[in-house]
């Protein structure tokens, strides 16, 4: 017999008057659901302590861990959509851009940046998952092949890090022609011999992996990565089955053969310098 | 027995009736050229006026006309002699991607395009001209080879999309597609592209990277099918025309964009309805363009393939 007894059944407590931990000061893992505080999950470049997941970030975080005390010029910062079609489906397209732009504070899904590694000269492109799914628009394009032309003015090592859904639809045929573009600077960069490092990050899919994401000297990867052409919703309903476990993760790409190798993040700065070291 | 579009359907029934008549005549020995005429003349005011006022959507449709000619009925129309090589020389052999050497006018051109497939067997066969990586890879081969021997290549576009399967997910199909991309930008070689039927994303551009971008008439490209834009943007399959029209996936939309060279015109009612005069004309502007491209060196050819793809893009 229990001493307490529930005098009231289905008692809810508002949200607005539930307790919680003040936000930003606890990371919960979305993958063990260990808790852990910012602070730490910061100083383990965004991993898990537990089990390793890494969480997805944009743009900032990486140019943080990876250019020597954050100092980076940025490249083309101010470059912004146009909207060549007038498009519209359930909203027009400049209003999406803007109230985007609005949310998260960036001005496209990718920023590029020119800066050091272990002291070692680094053009950086990384592109925000938070824009849009991280689709490739003219902008994106734009700014990856200028990054790309800028390293090779400057005979400088060029970074790519991936993290896109693939096409921006609202710019239909100039979004496909992104993948020229970009393809065209990196054929104008592998000529002229100077490396080129593709990291595709959580999720890599679509016209980003049909391009430039597959095409580094390295291609490497973060652990648990999504990585593929089609999405796998699509290829579910393609071949009418469930797709097997650990299908198109960046470990299933590394053992097909299009991966150089997979790096932790936390080692990643100082693998990808010494890397870079042993072509100089 | 024709396959009808439901906007064909309204001049195919004037054409019958025209037979019709003139059976008549002859059955019954009767002068009817009065009204025959006057058949005929309604038939050519209503094909221009429904083919003149084409919705993107019906476009669309006739790129995916069943009878519309594919790869091999322009190779076969428009070569004197063809031989068809096979294999990505890694794999396999893919049917979706056929190529050979042929001779146009006595002139020898490495052809290479996605195949459709016209009756069940043929479709399953060709895989509805879907690629798998080893198509790419295939015709990537044969584009170096080409090179190797001085040849200009010509690709023919029609395809609803690269293969989005399971092994083509193994074996690389993102891969296969960048490289394909990259590589055709420094062929030595004059390369001319022309959009036949259906220009899927990737999967057409992965063989569409070209000195000249040409789209027939009635043909689409972009980056996606406007089935799938629909059921992304709409989350439904029903919205594909209005998809078709934010796309802005025509040749003349193209053309307007700047994204593709020039539109080679096809018979009126579409090149289903005349394979000799569609083959032709591309055949035509298959010879004048080698002859325009060959004018320039390859270095040439090649910075201006850069320059122009490079200058797609609208921003601020």
């Amino acid at each position: 017999m229990s001493w307490f007894t529930r005098k009231d059944k289905g008692i809810l407590t508002p949200t607005e008057s539930k307790r919680e931990a003040p936000d930003g000061l606890w990371y919960q893992c979305p993958s063990c659901k260990k808790a852990m505080h910012t602070r730490e999950h910061r100083l383990l470049a965004y991993t898990c302590s537990n089990c390793n997941y890494h969480e997805k970030i944009g743009s900032q975080e990486y140019f943080e861990l990876l250019f020597d005390q954050t100092k980076y010029t940025e490249l083309d910062a101010m470059l912004s959509s146009g909207d060549p079609l007038t498009f519209i489906d359930t909203k027009r397209y400049p209003d999406r851009i803007k109230a985007t732009e609005k949310k998260t504070g960036l001005k496209d899904a990718v920023r590029a940046a020119h800066g050091k590694m272990n002291d070692v000269d680094i053009v950086i492109a990384c592109m925000d998952f938070s824009f849009i799914g991280g689709s490739m628009g003219s902008v994106v394009g734009e700014k990856i092949a200028r990054a790309i032309e800028y390293a090779l003015q400057n005979k400088i090592p060029f970074l790519m890090i991936s993290k896109s859904g693939g096409a921006r639809m609202m710019e239909a045929g100039f979004s496909l022609m992104q993948m020229a573009k970009t393809s065209a600077r990196l054929a104008q960069l592998a000529e002229a011999g100077i490396p080129y490092i593709s990291l595709l990050t959580d999720p890599t899919t679509g016209g980003v992996t049909a391009s430039y994401a597959m095409l580094g000297d390295f291609n490497i990867s973060e652990p648990g990565a999504l990585i593929g052409f089609a999405g796998p919703r699509v290829i579910r309903e393609t071949i009418g089955k469930d797709l097997p476990k650990g299908f198109q993760s960046a470990e299933f790409v590394l053992e097909h053969g299009f991966l150089d190798f997979i790096v932790d993040r936390k080692d990643m700065k100082d693998k990808l310098a010494s890397l870079l070291e042993m072509l100089k | 027995m024709r396959t009808l579009l439901e906007f064909e359907k309204p001049i195919a029934d004037l054409e019958l009736k025209l037979v019709e008549l003139k059976k008549l005549a002859i059955d019954n020995d009767v002068d009817v050229s009065a009204a025959a005429s006057s058949l005929e003349k309604s038939i050519a005011s209503l094909k221009k006026e429904t083919f003149s006022n084409l919705t993107r959507w019906q476009r669309v449709q006739l790129s995916r006309h069943p009878e519309r000619p594919y790869t091999l009925d322009y190779i076969e129309n428009i070569c004197e002699e063809f031989i068809e090589v096979h294999g990505d020389r890694n794999v396999a052999d893919d049917k979706a991607m056929v190529g050979g050497f042929g001779k146009i006018d006595g002139q020898t051109v490495m052809i290479i395009g996605q195949q459709k497939g016209r009756n069940t067997k043929q479709r399953q066969m060709r895989n509805f001209g879907m690629p798998n990586p080893e198509g790419y890879r295939k015709a990537l081969r044969l584009m170096k080879m080409a090179e190797k021997f001085g040849k200009p290549i010509v690709t023919l576009i029609d395809t609803p999309g690269a293969f989005p399967g399971l092994e083509a997910e193994e074996r690389g199909q993102g891969e296969a597609i960048a490289r394909n991309i990259r590589d055709m930008f420094m062929l030595k070689v004059p390369v001319i592209c022309i959009i036949i039927g259906e220009g899927a994303s990737g999967g057409a551009l992965g063989i569409a990277i070209g000195d000249r971008v040409l789209m027939l008439e009635n043909t689409w490209y972009s980056v996606i099918s406007p089935e799938s834009c629909s059921s992304i943007l709409w989350r439904s399959w029903d919205f594909k025309e209005q998809a078709a029209e934010a796309l802005k996936l025509t040749a003349n939309d193209m053309l307007g964009n700047g994204l593709v060279d020039g539109i080679i015109p096809e018979p009126l009612g579409g090149a289903h309805l005349n394979y000799g005069l569609a083959t032709a004309t591309v055949k035509k502007v298959i010879l004048d363009t080698i002859s325009e491209l060959n004018k320039f060196s390859a270095d040439e050819r090649i910075s201006q393939r850069i320059d122009k793809f490079t200058k797609m893009g609208v921003f601020q």
